[in-house]
C-alpha cells in the first residue's frame, strides 16, 4: 500500500515518467496473473481441437487405418494417389469451381445491383433488405430440405408448374444433368443477401461528397456509379470474392439434404465427398488425405489471394 | 444518391423496372418460405395438386401432432444446450484472451494472436477425422461437449479478433488509473472492460449462437444416440422415416426454422453487424 501512495504522490510531481514506473513496477504481479489466467483456455483449446488435428490429420494420411487401435500400417504418399486417381474428387473440384463461377457471375452483379437499389432510402427498403438477408441466417439443412421440396418431382413447386404446362414433370435432383444446376441455384438463393448487405454495408460508410463532387462537375447517374460508386466499392468486391470462395470450399450441409453428392457423385462439394468417402466408410487415412489437400488449397488460397488482391486491407 | 427527380416521379421507367426487379427477387426468396408454411396446413393429397396455393382445409394436425411430441422439443433442448455451452464457453474465453492482447504488453503477443488467427484459414472440415479420433480418446464422444467444445476452439479466432478491438478503444488512461488506484487487472476486466462491451459481446455472442444453432457436421461426426441430437440432425432422420409425406416434413421445417427467425426479428441489429460488420473490418 505505502508504496502505490508513494507511486501517486510521484505522478503529481514528475508527471510522465512515472506511470512507466507503475506499469513496470508492482503491477508486474498483475500482468503476470493475467497472462497466466487469461491466455492459457483460449490457447489451450485452441491447440487441441484446431491445430493438432491438422497436424494428425497430416500424419494419419500417412496411413491405411480404419480408426481403431494404432495406425500401423504405413503406406506412405498412396493415400493421395488414390485420392487423385479418384474421378469422384475431380468432379467435386469442379462442382466447387462451378459454385465459385457463378457466385461470381451471377450473385455477385444481383448482390451488387440490389445494394445500389436499396441503400437508398425509400419506404420498405428496410423490410426489403431484411427479407433478402432472411435465408442467410436459415441453417443449411432446412434450406437444403425446403428445396428439395421445392424440386420434388410429385409434390414440388417446380413439378407444378411443369404440370400446368402439361409436360412430365422432371426429378431434377435425381438426374446427374440437372443435380448440379439445382444445387447452385439453392445456393445464390441463400448467399446473395450476405453479399448484399456486404455491399450495403459499404455504401453506407462511401464518402458522399466524392459522388457529389461527380454530379457537380457534369457527371451522369450512371458515369458517377461507374467512376466513382464502382471504384470506391472495389476492396468490398474483392472481399465478396473472397468469402464466395472461402464458401464454397466449406460448403456441406446445403448439399447433404439435397442429394448427399449424388447422383453418381455429380453434385459433391470437397467436403461431401471427405464425408462420403472418408468419414463415413472411417476410411482415416484416405479421409485426411483428402482433409489435408482442403487445407492445402484453402490456406494457399488465403496467402495468395490476401497477397495479390487485399495488400491494403 | 436518391436524387428527388427519380424517386418523385412515379412514371418514370427507371423506377417501374426497379420496383419490378425488387418485386421478382422478392417473390424469388419467398416463395419457398410461403410454400413450406403453408404446405405443413395441407393434406398430402391436397399438397400434390395445390403445392403454390391457400389451403382449401386447413390441416392443423400436422402442426398440433408435432407440437405435443416429445421429440421436437427434446431437439430444441439438445440444440439450446449445445450452443448456450458453445456461448457461454466462447464468451468466457475468447473476451479473456482478447482483453490480454488488447492491454497486456508481453513479449510474444503479436505471435500469439496470428496463432490464434490461423483459425480463419481453413473449415473444420478439414481435419474433421482427427478431431473425432481425439473427441474419442477423451472420451467425450457422444456428449454436448464432444460438440461444444471443438465449435468454441474454431470460433475463437474470430470472436477474439472482434472483440480484441473493441477492447483496444476503451481509453488506456483508464486502465491506468484503474491500477494506480490499486484495482487489478482482473477486477478491471471484470467491472470495467466487460460492462463497457455488451454491444460487441451481444453482436460475438449472436453470431456464435446462430453459428452452433445451425450446425449440423460436427454433431453428426461427434453424436451417436438420438436422444442428443441437435435439431438438424433430427429432422434430417425426421425426413427419412417420413420419406415422402411431405405434408408432415414441411411441417416440421416450419416449426424447427421458427426460432430462427424469431430470433432474427428480435436481434436483426446483432446479427447483420456481427455477420457482416466482422466480415468487413475483420
Amino acid at each position: 500500500m505505502t508504496r502505490r501512495i508513494a507511486i501517486v504522490s510521484a505522478v503529481g510531481v514528475t508527471g510522465e515518467t512515472v506511470p512507466q514506473a507503475t506499469t513496470r513496477g508492482p503491477s508486474w504481479d498483475g500482468r503476470f496473473t493475467v497472462l497466466i489466467l487469461f491466455l492459457p483456455p483460449a490457447l489451450l483449446l485452441f491447440t487441441l481441437f484446431v491445430v493438432l488435428p491438422i497436424g494428425e490429420a497430416a500424419w494419419y494420411s500417412g496411413f491405411n487405418w480404419n480408426g481403431f487401435g494404432r495406425p500401423t500400417n504405413w503406406i506412405g504418399f498412396d493415400n493421395y494417389r488414390f485420392v487423385l486417381e479418384t474421378r469422384a474428387f475431380w468432379l467435386a473440384l469442379r462442382n466447387n469451381g462451378l459454385i465459385i463461377a457463378v457466385s461470381l457471375a451471377v450473385q455477385l452483379p444481383l448482390a451488387l445491383t440490389l445494394a445500389l437499389m436499396l441503400a437508398e432510402r425509400f419506404r420498405g427498403a428496410v423490410a426489403l433488405r431484411m427479407l433478402f438477408f432472411m435465408p442467410y441466417i436459415l441453417a443449411e439443412i432446412a434450406t437444403g430440405l425446403i428445396f428439395s421440396f421445392v424440386y420434388d418431382g410429385d409434390y414440388g413447386l417446380v413439378a407444378s408448374i411443369w404440370r400446368t404446362f402439361g409436360a412430365e414433370a422432371p426429378h431434377l435432383l435425381a438426374s446427374t444433368d440437372t443435380a448440379m444446376l439445382a444445387v447452385l441455384i439453392v445456393i445464390v438463393w441463400k448467399y446473395f443477401g450476405f453479399h448484399m448487405m456486404l455491399f450495403i454495408a459499404a455504401l453506407q460508410s462511401l464518402d458522399k461528397s466524392l459522388i457529389e463532387a461527380a454530379r457537380i462537375d457534369g457527371a451522369t447517374r450512371s458515369q458517377a456509379l461507374r467512376h466513382v460508386v464502382i471504384p470506391l466499392l472495389y476492396p468490398t468486391i474483392r472481399l465478396s470474392v473472397f468469402f464466395a470462395v472461402v464458401g464454397s470450399l466449406q460448403l456441406f450441409d446445403l448439399v447433404m439434404p439435397l442429394t448427399r453428392g449424388g447422383p453418381a457423385d455429380s453434385s459433391n462439394t470437397m467436403v461431401s465427398f471427405l464425408y462420403n468417402n472418408g468419414i463415413s466408410r472411417m476410411r482415416v487415412g484416405y479421409g485426411s488425405a483428402i482433409g489435408v489437400i482442403l487445407f492445402v488449397i484453402c490456406v494457399t488460397f488465403a496467402f495468395t489471394y490476401k497477397r495479390w488482391f487485399m495488400r491494403d486491407e | 444518391m436518391s436524387s428527388a427527380e427519380t424517386t418523385r416521379a412515379p412514371f418514370d421507367p427507371a423506377v417501374l423496372f426497379k420496383a419490378a426487379f425488387l418485386a421478382v427477387v422478392a417473390i424469388f426468396v419467398l416463395v419457398p418460405l410461403l410454400a413450406t408454411l403453408l404446405g405443413g396446413f395441407k393434406s398430402l393429397g391436397e399438397l400434390r395438386v395445390n403445392p403454390f396455393g391457400w389451403p382449401t382445409h386447413w390441416e392443423w394436425q400436422n402442426y398440433a401432432d408435432i407440437l405435443f411430441s416429445g421429440r421436437y422439443w427434446q431437439l430444441l433442448r439438445n440444440s439450446l444446450i449445445i450452443s448456450t455451452l458453445t456461448v457461454t464457453l466462447t464468451l468466457i474465453t475468447a473476451s479473456m484472451a482478447a482483453f490480454t492482447f488488447a492491454h497486456v504488453k508481453f513479449y510474444g503477443s503479436s505471435m500469439l494472436l496470428s496463432y490464434l488467427t490461423l483459425g480463419l484459414l481453413f473449415p473444420a472440415a478439414t481435419a474433421v477425422l482427427p478431431l473425432f479420433i481425439k473427441v474419442r480418446d477423451l472420451g467425450l464422444l457422444d456428449t454436448y461437449f464432444g460438440v461444444a467444445l471443438p465449435q468454441v476452439a474454431f470460433s475463437l479466432a474470430m470472436s477474439v479478433l472482434l472483440l480484441r478491438r473493441f477492447f483496444r478503444d476503451i481509453p488506456h488512461e483508464l486502465l491506468e488509473a484503474a491500477l494506480v488506484d490499486g484495482c487489478s487487472y482482473v477486477k478491471f476486466f471484470r467491472y470495467v472492460t466487460l460492462p463497457l462491451s455488451r454491444p460487441i459481446l451481444a453482436t460475438v455472442g449472436t453470431i456464435t449462437f446462430v453459428n452452433s444453432w445451425n450446425a449440423y457436421l460436427l454433431p453428426l461426426v461427434m453424436l451417436n444416440t438420438d436422444a442428443l441430437y441437435p435439431w438438424p440432425l433430427g429432422i434430417m432422420v425426421y425426413q427419412g422415416e417420413y420419406s415422402s409425406e411431405w405434408h408432415l416434413i414441411l411441417a416440421f421445417i416450419t416449426l424447427t426454422i421458427l426460432p430462427t427467425i424469431i430470433l432474427f426479428l428480435l436481434a436483426q441489429k446483432h446479427i447483420v453487424a456481427g455477420l457482416t460488420a466482422g466480415a468487413v473490418k475483420g
